[in-house]
């Protein structure tokens, strides 16, 4: 699957987007995957509270299941307006 | 109901009156314009704001169109900008139109509530020292949402 970055997300881990094998059946199993790779991303995912996420463009939980999804973004809590 | 996602800037005028035109027999328009705050304090220079392509315009749209259910409306209009961008500059605009003032407020308010908080934007502060921040989500902004 695709995995994007934004924010300081993005600059924390160095690439605002990456292609992930993975088997991991949830973003919680995704992001404990992608935290023990390298000191960057255990950075970027230290803090789960200060992160969301979403599931092909549309916003989700840690526990939701990464059945049929293409793409995960991870970014830290939206300031528009 | 339109939505639009742009790196340009937009003429409030000229949106306006066309939203207007287009809303005849309304009776109450409400419009809001976010503005870059000025280089007062800290030394501002420039608010870079970084979106997520993908996701921006159906998200705008999803919060427009529920704005358009709740509320007794003739027409939503949302305008929000991305990119690098001056003190001064305007960086986004609602406008609602309705047959009641009420709900035109009540719904621009809304969409302001939801934009600030569910829209994938993110703002990072440039500084006049060459630092810069990014903006940090604020409590008091996801403790807007409850009261909708």
């Amino acid at each position: 699957m695709d995995v994007v970055y934004f924010a300081w997300v993005r600059e924390r881990i160095g690439v605002p987007r990456e292609r992930v094998e993975t088997r991991a059946s949830t973003v919680a199993d995704l992001v404990r995957e992608l935290a023990a790779r390298e000191a960057r991303y255990a950075a970027a995912f230290a803090d789960l509270s200060a992160l969301r996420v979403a599931l092909d463009q549309e916003l989700a939980d840690f526990d939701a299941s990464l059945a049929g999804v293409r793409e995960v973004a991870f970014f830290p809590p939206m300031t528009g307006g | 109901m339109q939505v639009r996602v742009q790196e340009e800037r937009f003429d409030l005028g000229a949106e306006s009156d066309g939203f207007a035109a287009g809303v005849d027999g309304a009776g109450a328009i409400v419009t809001f314009t976010g503005v870059v705050r000025d280089a007062d304090a800290g030394g501002l220079v420039a608010m870079e704001i970084e979106h997520y392509p993908a996701m921006t315009q159906k998200a705008l749209e999803a919060i427009a169109a529920e704005a358009m259910t709740r509320w007794s409306l003739a027409d939503v209009l949302v305008i929000h900008r991305y990119g690098r961008l001056a003190p001064g500059a305007r960086i986004m605009m609602v406008a609602t139109a309705s047959r009641h003032r009420k709900h035109a407020f009540e719904a621009a308010e809304y969409l302001m509530d939801y934009l600030k908080s569910r829209a994938p934007f993110w703002k990072k502060e440039i500084l006049s020292d060459g630092s810069a921040d990014w903006v940090a989500a604020k409590d008091e902004d996801e403790d807007a949402l409850t009261r909708w």
